[in-house]
């Protein structure tokens, strides 16, 4: 008798979803796919010019985000050539009989933000969206992960991808977080104990204390954050804490039904003897709030340590890569950051643009005003979110204290608006992406916590927030 | 799609580890429609002076008229991390680009490349920093790279490469991979028909 392998959570989502073996390549089955305006129009037209339909309009889901304006609801606000995106995406939808909820909806919002939050998001479903920061969605049990345009279109057009199965690997966080340090935090120090392609091959799955103790949104911050590691997806297995971030929402099963779900979903784990390929485990314990120095989200340290001499580095890749990052960001060797002046605040994105980010972000904001010179904005990451922070109230404190409250969307994450950097600006930002020119050609980026991001805004540079 | 069997060619080298997608092609030129154009745009930052793109830096790489009509790139670690953008390899073979040899690739972008014939072929750091000095010495010089025989040559240099059997026969034969998967719609149907009567999750 062949004893029956332990599998991990992955390995049970991707048997679950395999429908067959093409050319050698796994074929999984696609529960739900998100779309939005930018890599998505020449996917449509790809189909369009083979006389192919979206097979399944009923899985697939739209919003518009990346290239909205934050201070109008026109989709002229941001140019002619967003105009056209937009508009391309309207008549798309349109057409293939999408549901899509544009700018000026109440369902609207960063793809990753929106759709958890209207249920359409459940444990053990696969999920794709032609975004790398997909894997946002595994915080609630799910496969979920980025895609390019020819793929979106590959779903569109069969409700499939195709696969090769990845390695598995876990992380564990263990211990009990100290106040003042986030999610973010963890997903920070990760990256910078494995570095930014640490988990290249690999689907992570958080696990350990931390985990458990974390809200849904927290730990949606660690899996958004999965890709800057290099993993393919992250995700965490679901638990009470999922099933009642779940409960009432628009989308998921009521009452009796919602029960059978319950414990359906409650065998979505890794089986004790399941092998990893890699284990990592991080004491969180003694984590200080993490801050970017670099020009990738590795290059981290924590806010009361200086960032790194060159001698300390080990590999001529690692210190080729801080001599060109001190050069970019304007840093010299050894120095330390809480000194460094900012000029720009951004706290938004699908990494930290959820209610309770903004909660924690106005907790500090309510504590000074914003410092000469510097810019501050708020970002809700959509309109539910929006509407229930102005609910608390947090939008009149945000504004007191001199920051910009903004209307939802990707906005300075990426800049595809007008919220950019100009040259030389030096941003705190709750984003997850510290790359040259992100947020603007010469602009300097920080990735933070959203207190640190508020904390930051109120004294001009980067403060230890536990010590306000 | 053009089959990929062998190429030979000059080919520029990019150095520097972690060349992302949104260094190979800024966010503002992803509000284009179509997939074409994007040539231009490649490495736009490092590239050009300024936002207009009528002052070409001469340090920038891509500018050297000695790379002239190049269709392998070298490169380094990571290649193609962050976003999952298509734009940035279409920008590639808009360039004229075909095979991409670094030291390592981003996951999305490695499938991205596969989806649009052009070919990644990942080698030990030490040969691309022999391949990068030999072509930066004498951009003269040519690599072969063989996807029949998983070959790069250049010179003394000779490496062999893997690169999955599914991947070199669509590479090969340039398949659309679309009406592939849509030849087995029937086993799609009976997977969803049983996957949605709940049996399989
Ligand atoms: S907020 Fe940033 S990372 Fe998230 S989907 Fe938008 S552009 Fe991508």
């Amino acid at each position: 008798m062949s004893k029956i392998l332990a599998k991990t959570l992955y390995d049970k989502l991707w048997d679950a979803h395999y429908v067959t073996d093409i050319d050698g390549e796994g074929l999984l089955f696609i529960d739900r796919h998100l779309i939005h305006e930018v890599t998505s129009p020449q996917a449509f037209d790809g189909l369009n010019q083979k006389g192919r339909r979206v097979r399944r309009p009923d899985l697939t889901i739209a919003t518009m985000d990346h290239s909205i304006s934050t201070r109008s609801t026109s989709l002229d606000a941001c140019g002619p050539k967003n105009a056209l995106q937009l508009r391309t995406l309207i008549e798309n939808c349109r057409e293939h009989g999408v549901v899509l909820y544009p700018v000026g909806d109440d369902n609207q919002g960063i793809v990753h933000v929106m759709g958890p939050e209207l249920g359409l998001i459940q444990p053990g479903m696969t999920v794709v969206c032609g975004d790398s920061h997909t894997a946002t969605h595994g915080a609630l049990g799910t496969l979920a992960f980025g895609i390019g345009t020819s793929d979106v279109e590959h779903v569109m057009a069969t409700q499939t991808i195709r696969q090769s199965k990845a390695k598995n690997m876990r992380v564990r966080f263990e211990g009990i977080l100290s106040e003042g340090v986030y999610a973010k935090d963890l997903i920070l120090a990760l990256i910078g104990e494995i570095g930014h392609d640490g988990a290249t091959g690999y689907v992570i799955e958080y696990a350990g204390s931390a985990i458990e103790a974390l809200s849904i949104e927290g730990r949606m911050t660690i899996c958004n954050m999965s890709i800057e590691a290099g993993a393919k997806a992250g995700m965490v297995a679901p638990d009470t804490v999922t099933f009642e971030y779940l409960k009432g929402r628009p989308n998921v099963a009521k009452e009796v039904d919602f029960h059978a779900l319950v414990s359906r979903w409650s065998s979505l784990k890794s089986d004790p003897d399941a092998i990893f390929d890699k284990e990592v485990v991080i004491d969180v314990s003694t984590l200080a709030p993490q801050v970017t120095w670099g020009t990738n989200p590795g290059q981290v340290v924590g806010i009361n340590e200086p960032i790194p001499y060159l001698s300390e580095l080990i590999s001529t890749s690692e210190k080729d890569a801080a001599k060109k990052a001190f050069d970019y960001m304007a840093l010299t060797e050894g120095e330390v950051l809480s000194n460094l002046p900012i000029s720009h605040v951004f706290v938004g994105s699908c990494t930290n643009s959820r209610i309770e980010d903004l909660r924690e972000a106005a907790r500090i904001a309510s504590k000074g005003h914003v410092a000469k010179g510097v810019k501050a904005i708020v970002v809700p990451g959509s309109v539910k979110v929006k509407q229930q922070a102005e609910k608390e109230g947090l939008h009149h404190i945000f504004q007191a204290a001199g920051f910009e409250w903004r209307l939802p969307g990707c906005s300075m994450c990426l800049g595809m608006n007008d919220d950019i950097l100009g040259e030389g600006d030096r941003c705190a930002s709750t984003s997850n992406r510290n790359f040259e020119g992100r947020q603007g050609r010469g602009a300097r980026t920080h990735l933070v916590s959203p207190a640190m991001a508020a904390g930051a805004a109120l004294a001009g540079h980067f403060v230890d927030i536990r010590t306000l | 799609m053009e089959p990929i069997i062998e190429v030979t060619s000059k080919a520029i080298p990019l150095t520097g580890n972690n060349v992302d997608t949104d260094q190979l092609l800024p966010k503002q030129f992803l509000t284009e429609i179509s997939r074409t154009g994007f040539g231009k745009h490649l490495l736009h930052d490092q590239r050009y002076l300024d936002d207009k793109e009528q002052v070409p830096n001469p340090a920038c790489v891509l500018n050297d008229e000695a790379y002239k009509g190049a269709k392998i790139l070298l490169a380094g670690e990571n290649f193609g991390c962050g976003s999952s953008r298509e734009h940035a390899p279409w920008a590639i073979a808009d360039f004229g680009i075909s095979v991409i040899v670094a030291k390592g690739f981003a996951d999305i972008f490695y499938a991205n490349c596969l989806n649009n014939q052009l070919l990644p072929v990942c080698l030990p750091a030490n040969i691309v920093d022999a391949l990068m000095m030999m072509c930066s010495d004498d951009p003269s010089i040519e690599i072969t790279v063989s996807l029949k025989h998983q070959r790069v040559m250049c010179g003394d240099v000779m490496a062999t490469f893997t690169i999955a059997a599914h991947h070199r026969v669509n590479l090969m034969n340039g398949v659309d991979k679309i009406g592939r998967t849509l030849q087995d719609l029937s086993v799609i149907e009976d997977y969803e028909a049983k996957y949605l009567a709940g049996s399989s999750v």
